[in-house]
């Protein structure tokens, strides 16, 4: 039994100097067979395992992870939630993420720190205008909150930005969701784990797969690490790394894994209040509630599995930043790192069956993932559950590759996530 | 980052360069005759190997030529370089 964290636990904690606190998860060695695996704890993988638990009565999985749970993509985005997309099938997947969001935190018992601080992009050109108008009115069609700023609304907001009309990308406006903003990356992980292990799921932490076993078109179970796990399907959630795992079941995926880098800064008091993101000079920026300036830059171009990047990617994003705020000029920045980031020719996620019988995949997420984060999680249970797409991610099949009827969220949308 | 020996300019910084993507696919001979399958295929389906990986690359800010390169993703290590038409290095 899971005791269940609040002011009170905190007192009683308190008292035993918080030296008694249960543990929030388990550690288990792996069973022999399993009613499903699931392949990767990050914060999808680990949704993916409660919701299979939570809706679909599924208990007997497990999640297997190579390093430790949250370690991955998980811990290295920028952690900026939004559903502003062009498409309605983009536009009703992140959107159903984001109504999930708003709950999240009550429905896990564990505070994910969600923050609806909203997220402005800006326009810097007039095609930018045009794509943030249009983007404006498809997000209102479909229900979702959105509005357009002019270059005075978005100096109103949010009045660090530059918006002198001499700088080399003139701000021109802007859109807004309010309900978008921000959550706690590392809380999202470890709420999930802690509710899917209070269900009887077992998380599996230093565990890699080695191997997918086949009978025919159909899945025997996992060669791991930790020996061999009999089980009759396998969600693979291995972002950067899905193309490894594809390949050792004989398939090929539409995908190319790059490193994108981010960065923060040193801690200073509340400057910025929400998110702002700027696609055409590729720079966005937060504030954590630690007080860093929490910075994303871009992808580098070539095929990469070093979780490092390129030092002029960052140095063209901190030009930018530059730019739109020249207040943060003499900011230092404390870290930088980067994540390797699996990105499909349409920029839209894949979350699919697959030609093998008990093989599933959620992947493609790209720059873009953390905020699917709940829905992904979802929608892919059900996926596993049903042996069918919910109607949510039935667009997000791998056979759109082959049909042409991709969801391209490329240049209309928001390119930096 | 990494420096890049260009087969005709020497040994420049990665930056002057732009990643072209997976090697060695080739044009099918028969469009015509391909199936949508085989399309999916030649168009999307990328191996982005971790490790040894053969790759085009074109030196954008430089002589703007095209090339080959044998790197191992896992590592950014480079390990032969060679001019369009060439045949790949045994590995």
């Amino acid at each position: 039994m899971r005791n269940r964290y609040s002011v009170f636990s905190l007192i009683k904690n308190a008292l035993s100097y918080h030296e008694n606190w249960q543990r929030a998860w388990k550690d288990p060695t792996p069973k022999k067979e399993y009613d499903a695996v699931i392949v990767g704890g990050g914060g999808h993988g680990l949704a993916t395992a409660y919701y299979l638990a939570k809706k679909h009565n599924m208990n007997n999985i497990a999640v297997v992870e190579k390093g430790w749970i949250g370690g991955g993509n998980t811990g290295r985005n920028t952690t900026i939630i939004r559903s502003n997309y062009l498409w309605d099938a983009s536009a009703g997947l992140y959107d159903h993420a984001l109504k999930i969001w708003e709950g999240l935190s009550q429905e896990l018992n564990y505070n994910v720190m969600f923050s609806q601080r909203g997220v402005m992009n800006l326009a810097h050109n007039l095609q930018d205008v045009r794509d943030l108008k249009r983007r404006t009115h498809a997000n209102r069609l479909n229900g979702i909150d959105a509005v357009y700023l002019s270059t005075e609304e978005v100096k109103k907001f949010c009045p660090i930005i530059n918006t002198s009309p001499d700088i080399r990308y003139p701000v021109l406006g802007g859109t807004l969701q309010r309900r978008a903003g921000t959550a706690r990356h590392d809380a999202v992980a470890w709420g999930y784990a802690r509710g899917a292990d209070a269900m009887g799921v077992d998380i599996i932490q230093n565990c890699e797969v080695k191997g997918i076993k086949r009978n025919g078109d159909s899945v025997e179970g996992i060669e791991t690490t930790k020996g061999f796990i009999k089980t009759k399907k396998v969600g693979v959630v291995a972002a950067g790394h899905s193309s490894v795992i594809a390949n050792m079941a004989g398939l090929r995926l539409p995908l190319e894994s790059k490193p994108l880098q981010a960065l923060v800064s040193e801690p200073v008091k509340p400057i910025i209040d929400t998110v702002v993101m700027s696609n055409a000079v590729h720079a966005y920026v937060s504030q954590s509630d630690k007080g860093e300036l929490v910075i994303g830059a871009g992808t580098d171009d070539y095929v990469s599995y070093t979780q490092k990047g390129s030092h002029q990617i960052v140095e063209g994003t901190l030009n930018a930043i530059l730019e739109l705020y020249p207040i943060f000029s003499r900011m230092r920045m404390l870290r930088q790192w980067g994540g390797i980031v699996d990105i499909c020719p349409d920029a839209s996620p894949i979350l699919s069956k697959t030609s093998i019988k008990g093989l599933y995949f959620n992947c493609g997420w790209g720059t873009g993932g953390f905020k699917a984060t709940p829905g992904s999680g979802d929608l892919f249970a059900h996926t596993i559950a049903n042996d069918e797409p919910h109607k949510l991610n039935a667009a997000f099949n791998l056979n759109r590759f082959v049909s042409g009827d991709l969801v391209d969220e490329h240049g209309a949308a928001a390119v930096a996530h | 980052m990494f420096l890049i020996n260009c087969p005709y300019c020497g040994e420049r910084d990665q930056q002057e360069f732009k990643a072209g993507g997976e090697a060695h696919i080739e044009r099918p001979k028969q469009p015509t005759e391909l199936s949508d399958d085989e399309w999916a295929e030649y168009l999307f389906m990328r191996k982005n190997i971790k490790g040894v990986q053969f790759e085009r690359w074109n030196h954008a800010h430089g002589c703007r030529k095209w090339f080959n390169m044998v790197r191992d993703t896992s590592n950014d290590e480079i390990k032969a370089i060679y001019k369009m038409g060439e045949k790949p290095p045994a590995q």
